[in-house]
């Protein structure tokens, strides 16, 4: 088997005397696609945070094609970290910067692109998630949220990442433009040939853009496998979630 | 609560907040000099801290120069003294009101737009990702404003001393009687280069530290609008308060024989 692009173990993670991740073990094969599913809580942004060296988790290892990168110096952490492209939840667009900037920002800061030839592959880059030139030279406060998610997905794949983190990609977004999202993405990951790790709670886009599912309860992966097998998995956490049902073994931490 | 329990805890806080500034501090300090440097941001910077903040610390300096001369006449007509106005004006404004007034005024300005520039892009992970694009932040964010305020700071309060000393000019000559050739020879013989250059390094402190405040509040704060309005007013007003001790601190150093 080849060396999985990315491979956690054992990753724990507490905020004070709150455990977050309680020892994680996870793989993502080249080209596969991964999704991780959970309710609110759960850790699966701190997942993703402790891969991008956001976060530092307190135990365990997590290797990017077989490197350790959990205690890297920071130089060696940005060049891991120009192997990875992120769409985040709320798009994260800099407010400052015209929409073509903010997809051509990795070009220019990190690879040192002259600004016309970023602005040319920049526009290039928008023209395959569905968006004009215009849009290019709007703000990003002047798009609907769909467009804002569209221009994320653009800025991510720029520079030509080698695995792409989404993170709750769906969220917030009606049912049809959830679904132009999905189709973007999978179309997208399989133009490029990415490796890709997503986090969500929508079920619908899970079994869209997923290889394999893994489902995270209490800082613990309960279940991983294809995502053909999920609804066989015999495990009724996870089908009390892919069924979003009230009743069952999880209990919501609600004051009554 | 027990009493003692309490004064550990904020104890606790206190020195838990100041480790982080420091480590802060620490951080943001090689990122100044290592490139990546970005000319074009520190530009901007200087622009929106230095440039724009002339006609607050302009008009400050002014009403502050005005009223000095007023208080000096009037407090020195007791001993006969009413007479040094110019030289007490100009020893007052350069040394200690212009550096202060103007830290305070731009403390108020710059500090808290930092910090709820800084704090948004925080909350709406905008900071996230620009480690994700493979950018240190603090050499993009951090460094810039630091770098222009320490600047913009001395150039604003050369330019506050100007105004300030004019203020109490204009008062001196228009409501106190005083002539005004003598009066503006009274201040040119009485100040001194050290007079001026004390004032200026304060200003490079306070710049310093009015830029590291609104980073280090905005770069921390979490929990959406709230956090936000929250890190500003913490920017603001340990701004505020850092910049009047470090002015004690460092008058007795400057001044000491």
């Amino acid at each position: 088997m080849a060396t999985p692009k990315i491979e956690l173990k054992g990753v724990t993670k507490r905020f004070g005397p709150k455990v977050v991740l309680d020892g994680i073990d996870l793989g993502v094969q080249p080209g596969e696609s991964l999704v991780i599913i959970g309710g609110s809580g759960t850790g699966k942004s701190v997942t993703l945070k402790c891969i991008l060296g956001l976060i530092h988790p307190e135990r365990g290892s997590i290797k990017v094609d077989g490197q350790e990168v959990t205690r890297l110096s920071a130089s060696a952490r940005e060049k891991v970290n120009r192997k990875f492209g992120m769409l985040f939840q709320g798009s994260a667009l800099f407010d400052s910067l015209p929409v073509w900037e903010n997809v051509a920002f990795a070009l220019i800061q990190g690879h040192g692109v002259g600004r016309d030839q970023a602005k040319k592959i920049a526009l290039q880059k928008l023209a395959k998630v569905g968006l004009t030139k215009d849009v290019g030279e709007l703000s990003p406060s002047e798009l609907s949220g769909g467009m804002q998610k569209r221009v994320g997905l653009a800025r991510a794949i720029a520079a030509d990442p080698e695995i792409i983190f989404f993170d709750e990609p769906t969220t917030g977004l009606d049912p049809i433009m959830a679904d132009v999202i999905n189709e973007l993405i999978v179309k997208t990951v399989k133009d490029m040939g990415v490796t890709t790790l997503s986090i969500t709670h929508d079920m619908v886009s899970a079994r869209k853009i997923a290889d394999k599912i893994a489902m995270l309860y209490k800082g613990k992966i309960i279940w991983a496998g294809r995502k053909e097998d999920i609804d066989k998995s015999g495990n009724e956490f996870v089908d009390q979630f892919i069924h979003g049902r009230a009743e069952g073994p999880i209990k919501m931490e609600i004051a009554r | 609560m027990n009493p003692f329990a309490l004064i550990g805890r904020f104890t606790i806080l206190f020195l838990s907040e100041i480790g982080r500034l420091a480590e802060f501090a620490a951080d943001a300090l090689p990122s100044i000099i290592t490139p990546p440097i970005y000319l074009r941001l520190t530009g901007e910077q200087l622009m929106r801290i230095g440039f724009y903040s002339l006609p607050v610390v302009g008009l400050t300096a002014f009403f502050t120069g005005g009223a000095l001369a007023l208080q000096i006449f009037i407090g020195g007509d007791r001993y006969g003294a009413e007479s040094f106005v110019p030289q007490i004006v100009v020893l007052g404004i350069t040394r200690e009101l212009g550096p202060v007034m103007a830290g305070l005024m731009v403390a108020g300005r710059v500090s808290a737009a930092i910090a709820a520039e800084l704090g948004t892009m925080r909350v709406t992970e905008q900071i996230d990702a620009l480690v994700t694009l493979s950018t240190n932040p603090f050499k993009y964010l951090v460094a810039p404003r630091i770098v222009a305020a320490v600047i913009s700071m001395p150039l604003l309060v050369a330019v506050a001393d100007v105004i300030g000393v004019f203020g109490g000019w204009v008062v001196g000559t228009q409501s106190l009687g005083f002539n005004s050739s003598v009066y503006l020879k009274n201040t040119a013989d009485f100040v001194t280069n050290s007079d001026v250059i004390s004032g200026l390094w304060k200003a490079a402190a306070f710049g310093f530290i009015i830029a590291l405040m609104g980073c280090y509040h905005g770069y921390h704060s979490r929990g959406g609008a709230q956090g936000v309005g929250g890190a500003t007013t913490n920017a603001v007003v340990s701004a505020a308060i850092l910049i009047l001790a470090t002015n004690y601190v460092m008058t007795s150093l400057l001044f000491s024989r």
